[in-house]
This record gives C-alpha cells, sequence and structure tokens, in this order.
C-alpha cells in the first residue's frame, strides 16, 4: 500500500495535529444499491430508447484491443452515426469496453473506472481474452473471466474482433438495452460481496476503498 | 574500423571472452562478447568514451537454470559506424547481484527495476530500484525466473472458464481447407 | 412603472422556441463538420436523444451545493441572455423582456454563466476541472476584451444603451447595418466571437482529448443534461445579441433562423479549416489580432 494511503498523524497549518486516514476520510464507502427502473414502464421504455440510441463510451482501452476503437471514429466506419460517441471521464459514459487482455493491474484501474460510471451502465467484452483468456490462458498477469469481476452484456469474440464485428456488437448492445435488459449496475449492486471477493483474490495490494464513488 | 580490429584493441586492455559474430556475411555489424562481471564497468567506460559507443540500447537477462546463472545482455550501440556491440555477463543464480551502471547511461536504472522485479537480480545502489516496477503486490518468486510456473500459478489464481480447446494450428487448417486430404498430408 | 404580464409567457415561448431551434442547429453544425472529414455524422435529432439519456439516469452524485448551482448558474446566464435581448426587432410577442440599459445586462449574463460555471466544478475537486476552469477563464475573458470594446463602440457610435434601439437605427436597408457603418467593431467582435463559441480553433479548454474534457470533468446525469441544455441555447442567445448589434436584427423568425445559422457557420467554418490553438497562443492571438482593432473602432467612433 502506498505511504499517502496510511492512516498517519499530520500537522495542519494551524499547527493542531490531527488523525488522517485517507480511505476512509476521503472516500465514501457505502456499497451500491439497487437502482429500480422508473415506475411507468412507458417512461422507462422512452428511457430505454434514449439509452440504446445514446452510448457514449468511456475512453479507456485496457489492450491491443483499444486499436480497433480507433477506426470506429474515423471516416470509413464512423460509429457517431449510431449515436455511438467516445467520453473521456467515467463520470459521463454509459459504456466500458474491456478492449483485449485485462492484467491483474489493469483491472484494478478498470474496477475504479467502471463504479464511477452511473446508473444504468454497460461492459463489453472485447476479444477472446475477456472471455477465457485467449492467448494469454497461462499468463501469470492476466485474468482468465471478465464476468468474475465485473458484469458483462455482451462479448465480441474474435483475436482481435474486426470494427464490424464491433459495430454489429454495438447494435446486438442496443437491442439488450432496448428489452430492458442492460442491467448490470443492479447486477453488480445485488452481488456486491461475491464480485468484490472475487476481484480481492486476484488483487493482492487493494489499496482503495471497497467501493469508489 | 572492423568489429574484429576493435575486438582485438579492446582484448589487449580487458579479459574478454571469445568473439561471437552474429551476422556473419555482409556488414559484420552485431558482435557479443563475454566480460567478467568484475571488469564490466571499466570496459564500458572504455568503450562509451574512447570508442564511441554512445547508446546503451537495452539490458536485458537470460536464466540459464541448467548451469544455475544469469546471463545479463548489455548491447551498446555505436551511432557514427552504426555497429551493435552486446556484453554478456555471467553471474550467479543464487543471490544474483550485479553493480549498477546507472551513473553510465541513467537509462539503466529502468532497465535495471525491471530486472529485480522480473528476475529478481539486485543493484544495490540504483535508483527507486526498491520500488515496485510493473507487478502490484506480486507475492511469489519473480516471474520471468525460469522455476517459476507459469501454467501452474495461472490455473490457481484465476478462474478459468470451462470449454477451452486447443488446436493445433496445422492439423486444424488442413482439416478445415482441405478435409478430404489423408491426415499426413500426401 | 407599468409591465405588461402577458410578456413574460411570451418570452418563455422565445426560450422554447431557440432550445428547439438550437438543438436541431448544433446537430446539424456538427453534421457539416463531420462532413467535412467525410464523416456521415450524427442524426440529426441526436442531441434530443443525449439529453433524454441523461436526465433518465438512475444515480447522480453531488460533491456540494456549488456544484448543483454550477450547471443552474450556466443555464440561467444563457436564458437571461436570451430574456432580456429582443429576438424579432418590432414583434409584440418576442421582444423579450428588453429595456433601456439591457446591453449592460447582456454583458454581464455573458460572462456569468462562465464564473458560475467554475465556481461549480471547483468544488467537484476533480484536479482536471480546476486546470479547465483557469485555462477556460483565461481564453474566455481575453475573448470578450475585443467584444466589450466593440460593444462600447457600437454604443457610442448610436448614443444608446438599448439593443432595441440600435436594432431600429438599423433597419434602412443593409447599408445601414452596423456591418457597414462602424465595420471595425464588428471585425474585433467577430474575431472575438471565435473565441466564445467553444468551437475550434478555440476549444482547448473542453476538448475530450485534452486535459480530459476540462470544467465538466465530474459532471454527469442530470447537470450534464442541464449543461447540454445551455451549451444549446448560449450559442443562439449569443448569436442574437451579436445579430442585433451588428446585422440589423431581425423582423420574422425565419429571417432570425437564416441569420443566427449564417453567423454560426462563421465559427464552424473557421473551426473545420484551422487547427487548435493552446490557450497561451490563443491569448496572444486575441491580443494582437481583435483588441486593437476593438480599440481602433472607439477611436474612430
Amino acid at each position: 500500500m502506498k505511504p499517502e494511503l496510511m492512516k498517519r498523524m499530520v500537522k495542519g497549518p494551524d499547527g493542531v495535529e490531527f488523525e488522517v486516514e485517507p480511505l476512509r476520510d476521503y472516500f465514501c464507502e457505502v456499497p451500491p444499491t439497487v437502482m429500480p427502473a422508473a415506475y411507468i414502464k412507458i417512461v422507462e421504455d422512452l428511457f430505454n430508447w434514449a439509452r440504446a440510441e445514446s452510448i457514449w463510451i468511456l475512453g479507456f482501452g485496457t489492450g491491443c484491443g483499444a486499436i480497433e476503437m480507433r477506426p470506429l471514429m474515423t471516416p470509413r466506419f464512423d460509429a457517431y452515426r449510431y449515436g455511438v460517441q467516445w467520453r473521456p471521464t467515467p463520470r459521463q459514459a454509459n459504456l466500458f469496453i474491456i478492449s483485449g487482455y485485462l492484467s491483474t493491474k489493469t483491472l484494478k484501474r478498470a474496477i475504479r473506472a467502471y463504479e464511477q460510471m452511473q446508473n444504468p451502465k454497460y461492459v463489453i467484452g472485447l476479444g477472446s481474452c475477456t472471455i477465457n483468456g485467449g492467448m494469454y490462458w497461462d499468463s501469470y498477469n492476466t485474468i482468465k473471466r471478465l464476468d468474475d469481476y465485473l458484469p458483462v452484456d455482451l462479448y465480441i469474440a474474435g483475436c482481435m474482433p474486426r470494427p464490424e464485428a464491433l459495430l454489429a456488437g454495438f447494435m446486438d448492445l442496443k437491442k439488450i438495452i432496448r428489452a430492458g435488459k442492460g442491467e448490470g449496475a443492479n447486477q453488480y449492486a445485488e452481488n456486491f460481496a461475491w464480485y468484490k471477493e472475487n476481484q480481492k483474490r486476484v488483487i493482492h495490494d487493494w489499496d482503495m476503498p471497497d467501493y469508489n464513488w | 574500423m572492423t568489429m574484429r580490429e576493435l575486438y582485438d584493441r579492446t582484448k589487449a586492455l580487458f579479459p574478454l571472452g571469445e568473439l561471437i559474430e552474429q551476422r556473419s556475411g555482409g556488414n559484420n555489424d552485431l558482435v557479443f562478447v563475454t566480460v567478467p562481471a568484475a571488469h564490466l564497468r571499466a570496459t564500458i567506460l572504455h568503450l562509451r568514451d574512447k570508442e564511441g559507443f554512445s547508446h546503451l540500447v537495452l539490458l536485458t537477462a537470460v536464466d540459464w537454470l541448467e548451469e544455475g546463472q544469469f546471463q545479463l545482455t548489455y548491447l551498446l550501440n555505436n551511432r557514427q559506424q552504426a555497429y551493435d556491440l552486446g556484453l554478456r555477463v555471467m553471474i550467479s543464480r543464487d543471490s544474483a547481484t550485479m553493480e549498477s551502471i546507472h551513473d553510465v547511461w541513467p537509462t539503466a536504472a529502468t532497465y535495471q527495476r525491471e530486472l529485480r522485479e522480473m528476475f529478481g537480480i539486485d543493484f544495490p545502489g540504483s535508483p527507486r530500484i526498491e520500488e515496485e516496477f510493473i507487478l502490484e503486490g506480486w507475492n511469489d518468486i519473480p516471474p520471468y525466473r525460469r522455476d517459476f510456473d507459469t501454467l501452474k500459478y495461472a490455473q490457481e489464481k484465476f478462474s478459468e472458464r470451462p470449454g477451452r480447446k486447443t488446436h493445433d494450428p496445422e492439423t486444424h487448417m488442413r482439416q478445415q481447407l482441405y478435409p478430404d486430404m489423408s491426415p499426413t498430408g500426401k | 412603472m407599468d409591465f405588461d404580464w402577458m410578456k413574460i409567457p411570451y418570452a418563455f415561448l422565445t426560450v422554447f422556441i431557440v432550445v428547439n431551434y438550437g438543438f436541431l442547429m448544433t446537430a446539424l453544425i456538427q453534421k457539416i463538420g463531420a462532413r467535412v472529414g467525410r464523416r456521415y455524422g450524427i442524426p440529426i435529432w441526436q442531441n434530443y436523444l443525449d439529453m433524454i439519456k441523461n436526465y433518465g439516469l438512475r444515480s447522480s452524485i453531488t460533491h456540494g451545493a456549488m456544484f448543483y448551482l454550477g450547471p443552474v448558474f450556466r443555464l440561467s446566464g444563457g436564458v437571461g441572455l436570451l430574456l432580456f435581448v429582443p429576438s424579432i426587432y418590432g414583434s409584440y410577442m418576442f421582444s423579450n423582456l428588453s429595456f433601456a440599459g439591457d446591453l449592460i445586462l447582456a454583458l454581464y449574463f455573458v460572462f456569468f454563466g462562465t464564473l458560475g460555471m467554475a465556481l461549480g466544478a471547483a468544488e467537484s475537486g476533480h484536479p482536471h476541472a480546476a486546470i479547465g476552469i483557469t485555462r477556460g477563464l483565461s481564453q474566455v475573458s481575453m475573448a470578450e476584451l475585443p467584444f466589450g470594446l466593440a460593444v462600447f463602440s457600437v454604443a457610442l457610435q448610436y448614443q444608446t444603451l438599448s439593443v432595441t434601439d440600435i436594432v431600429a437605427a438599423q433597419q434602412g436597408g443593409m447599408l445601414t447595418w452596423t456591418l457597414f457603418t462602424n465595420p471595425l467593431a464588428v471585425s474585433a467582435a467577430m474575431l472575438s466571437f471565435l473565441g466564445s463559441m467553444m468551437r475550434p480553433p478555440f476549444d482547448v479548454v473542453i476538448a475530450p482529448q485534452e486535459i480530459p474534457i476540462g470544467p465538466p470533468t465530474e459532471y454527469h446525469s442530470s447537470y450534464l443534461a442541464l449543461m447540454q441544455t445551455n451549451r444549446v441555447i448560449f450559442p443562439v442567445a449569443k448569436i442574437v445579441i451579436y445579430m442585433n448589434l451588428f446585422f440589423g436584427g431581425a423582423t420574422s423568425w425565419p429571417e432570425f433562423f437564416l441569420k443566427v445559422f449564417l453567423i454560426y457557420m462563421w465559427s464552424a467554418f473557421v473551426g473545420v479549416v484551422f487547427p487548435r490553438f493552446r490557450v497561451e497562443q490563443s491569448i496572444r492571438w486575441f491580443l494582437v489580432w481583435a483588441v486593437p482593432l476593438g480599440v481602433l473602432s472607439i477611436m474612430v467612433v
């Protein structure tokens, strides 16, 4: 654990000494809650339709698959015409694409980023590495099953899948959201203990709060 | 100046091993030489200051498990002449320690951090050598050592999805593309 | 002082029209920008969808009262700007709440939103937001300087601070527009216009590829939706001022739509042609090119 995250005594500018425990003081540790859908069905349908047609992706490339997302922004594939956009901050993103292999070190960051996204949020696992480890099946540092650690809505198989496959994946994700089945965030909240147990089993130096708002 | 001349000149000063020419024929511009660990620093300084090897291309290690040795390779480059010279240093595998050269080339410090984390070779005095380099919270023997069983570690640590199959690419593609052909390919 | 209460619902009607027009126009401008890059571009109704989605997100996190008020201030800056400036000249319905000294108030509102935003984003505590604000405020202040000079020049020229009177003075055909009677002020203001529209080459503050997205880094769900709404109102409101001051105002909605679109196109046109400036470059650019024009225009008048 990093020294700045340790519990310690700090002397303030006015000379008063006080105790600081960063993980407890600076972060809110309340676990996530299940957020119900809108009460009226037609409103929820409208929201689901808007969510499906306006997918904002977190621009976080975890592995080699990140290179397959770049062509989607360019004239050849142009995902913007399907309402797909890239956002640089997890607060504004709805879709997290785990693009390829995920080392345990990146998994830590991916979990933090995922937890900072707003409900409802979706996860796509891109490439065979996220499904069963792919070519990294015997690696000492790469997770093999993404859905043990984050709730995955959709997998896109391949090594690597081409941008066309990604576009097809977006279309399938839209169908899932339209049908109201994109409830990964609530699933995460319901099985929070199980997910945390899996995450902590592979991340040895857990130096962050259990839930990052 | 050829690499052979350079070798002869340097050999007069330092106890170098045999010259191994990696690219025989044509321009012979990549050679490897073994140096005793105690003479490495002097050799490197000589090559850098007198022979124009101004650039450290890489510093890496090989694990000779059976011989009980680590081989460190310092690959130097002479920009003017476009020559590469690899210095090989054999050190003992247990209590693996080597002199740091971060004051000769500051970039070496990064390589040395990596070697310490991945192979467990210590370089006393190198900056930030104690810090984690890329692995976070590693609690096993260094992963690039050959006695570390990667497969076993991965199977124990990461949960697996059942149903994974491995195909030999050659037989698999032959069956896919030419199913009528006999298995031997005749 | 008698106040016509009927003006209030009419003013809200203006806001409604402008919001919808703004949504469609910004999408259209984005589409034009995409076509320049040989992309197909977003659907024209994409902005509506994004907004519904952001309002429809189930969770949102606050960082304190000012974090709430940031987008609210920003929106009130945009709406206020719109409400106190006549959008259609000569129309009782759409002259809004304009009064004799409204030009000064409008100038205030132009800056108001940015300030509110700065306070709100600072409360989010995100370092990127803080850097974004510093960069944004310095750039916007510099961009507003030539505009302020140009406005004073125009006010001196017509000897009034009422936008309605300024528009009235320009109703004698195209050659009576400020564009032709005071070209120096107009060119200074149009250069400043580029800076305040948050489009390239002056969009380094909120560009997603830069220090991630700048001030709104922490804003999400309904906060972001509020800011999106403002992002369509504010340019139109700002253009309305420009149109009234420099381009003869508008006497009907079609004329209004056309003029606003054309003025916006000026910024879009420059944006697709020129690459992005860094903040210090853009400040220097305003100081070297726009501010002297503004000073000159005041001296000439």
